[in-house]
């Protein structure tokens, strides 16, 4: 009887998480928006900017090229769905929800390149010249990026032994307390990595329209109205679902444990804390660096690779 | 077996330690490396203070406070006179390009790894893991000799070796007897002053700092 009532909450709070993830996500984007706003000494549009644009969005028609293949189509509901799934699978409000056992942290990186695959063939698909200079340079940064991700993943799996997030998350927060060098390393590594597969500023600057610095925005320009909408809260739910991995592994104190459905609103309040010192750190970040050149786009993710392996290295040598 | 806290701490100063090697390794700017520099030493004397406070070695807290002026504040001192004096804030020219240095840094670590490995077996002590990072920052610093083709960056490179091999002397083995130390200071600041010499020498001769022109001295 016991044993049902904790499958039925599990299930329950895996669906509350699934919904709280989807609507919450927009939230987060305005949230580093409004921030970026305030550092810029401009007013800003407020935290609610991207639910207008995704509602103005969803009331428009939809307009398509005429040689787009299904491909073209069904790539919004692919990329959105891929990155649902992510937020699903990592472990936001509690440990051990059913779905975070179903992948771990090596397919989820499988997820992530699953949704970009099908969005750069997508933006190849119309035969723009612009579809397939983002979809080249979304394609070089990612595959610099994919690899310090995985190197990162191992690092704390190392520590913890194990792939699967929710036993990494669940090692990290309640053993005693230690200075990790090796998570130090990891944790700078995943900040580049963050800041390059989610278009951010300094690979990457999604609100400029300039044909020489766009990556993301090249590959999306195709699209319109609902699909546009779709592609637009997918990234949303990227940023969210990166910022949750990386509060997952180097922050994850106060996450509700193991069947203790209690602890449940302290480890909400905690991750909606945590989210907006996230945002607005990230937000910090993006004002004071620059934009790079793209060429120099490799050397900053090779960096993120170096720190990766270093903190792979000296887990081994200090076993810390 | 819980690790003491000081000694978690020798070891995050000693991962940091080797980042900064790393920064210095992919560095293009010769007055971020010159400040570099001093953070290595910096971190360097930190460490030596832990340690010193640790084992409750009282020449230790002299060997801390001599690396804190000579490494931090008189060395990078000097340098900077140096280069402005020279005018030469921002030309650092690797003989290969940042990337690959990087990739043969990594090689170098894990090198200097398997290397110091059967050493900490045999050590006694619970800082013997600091071998190899100490191990791979002197030869992080010879590579980074290797690569540059200006004299001051080349020197900035010797010092940080010399601060590599402080770092194996005071946390592997917690350090050398103090007359030994002050030598070794002696010496670093004395070459200092004579690299200094060499670099007006080098230019008044070539016009340049660049030490390829040097290959050109040889009897024909």
């Amino acid at each position: 009887m016991m044993e049902n009532a904790n499958l039925l909450f599990a299930i329950l709070f895996q669906l509350a998480q699934l919904l709280v993830v989807v609507l919450l996500a927009p939230l987060l984007t305005g949230w580093v928006n409004q921030c970026q706003a305030w550092l810029q000494n401009r007013s800003g549009a407020g935290v609610l900017q991207p639910y207008r644009v995704l509602r103005k969005l969803f009331h428009k028609d939809a307009v398509m090229a005429h040689n787009a293949s299904p491909l073209f189509r069904v790539t919004p509901y692919i990329v959105f769905g891929c990155m649902w799934l992510a937020a699903a699978i990592i472990p936001i409000i509690a440990v051990d929800l059913p779905f975070s056992l179903a992948a771990d942290v090596i397919a989820l990186v499988g997820v992530f390149a699953l949704a970009r695959v099908f969005l750069a063939l997508a933006a190849m698909d119309i035969g723009t010249a612009f579809g397939s200079l983002g979809a080249r340079r979304e394609m070089l940064v990612s595959f610099l990026a994919e690899p310090a991700l995985l190197m990162v993943f191992f690092t704390a799996s190392m520590i913890s032994h194990s792939t699967q997030l929710p036993r990494i998350v669940e090692t990290l927060a309640h053993h005693q307390f230690m200075l990790y060098p090796s998570l130090a390393f990891a944790g700078l590594a995943f900040l580049i990595v963050l800041l390059a597969e989610n278009a951010r500023i300094p690979v990457d600057n999604p609100s400029t329209h300039l044909e020489l610095t766009m990556i993301h925005e090249a590959m999306i320009l195709e699209y319109s109205a609902r699909h546009l909408a779709l592609i637009e809260w997918a990234s949303s739910l990227k940023l969210f679902a990166y910022i949750s991995i990386g509060i997952a592994l180097f922050l994850p104190h106060g996450i509700a444990e193991v069947d203790n459905w209690g602890g449940m609103p302290l480890a909400i309040v905690a991750l909606l804390v945590k989210l907006m010192l996230a945002g607005a750190a990230l937000a910090v970040f993006e004002i004071v660096s620059a934009k790079l050149r793209i060429f120099r786009a490799p050397e900053f993710l090779g960096t993120a690779f170096l720190l990766a392996v270093l903190g792979l290295l000296i887990h081994f040598l200090l076993g810390a | 077996m819980p690790i003491p806290l000081t000694l978690q701490f020798i070891n995050l100063l000693a991962a940091l330690l080797l980042l900064v090697a790393f920064a210095m390794l992919t560095q293009r700017r010769i007055l971020s490396l010159i400040n570099l520099f001093a953070l290595q030493g910096a971190v360097l004397a930190l460490s030596t203070f832990v340690v010193a406070y640790s084992t409750g070695q009282h020449h230790l807290y002299y060997s801390a406070g001599l690396t804190l002026l000579l490494k931090v504040l008189l060395l990078p001192w000097l340098l900077h006179r140096l280069i402005q004096r020279l005018n030469v804030r921002w030309d650092v020219e690797t003989l290969i390009n940042i990337p690959t240095t990087m990739l043969v840094g990594i090689a170098l670590v894990i090198f200097s790894f398997n290397l110091a490995a059967p050493i900490t077996q045999l050590a006694e002590g619970l800082t013997r893991g600091l071998i190899g990072i100490a191990l791979a920052s002197v030869l992080l610093s010879l590579l980074m000799m290797l690569t540059r083709r200006k004299a001051v960056s080349q020197v900035v490179a010797f010092l940080s070796l010399e601060n590599g091999l402080f770092f194996a002397a005071t946390s592997a083995t917690q350090g050398m007897p103090l007359v030994v130390e002050l030598g070794i200071a002696l010496d670093v600041l004395v070459a200092t002053f004579i690299f200094g010499i060499f670099f007006f020498q080098i230019r008044e001769t070539f016009d340049s700092l660049d030490i390829t022109h040097m290959e050109k001295l040889k009897d024909d």
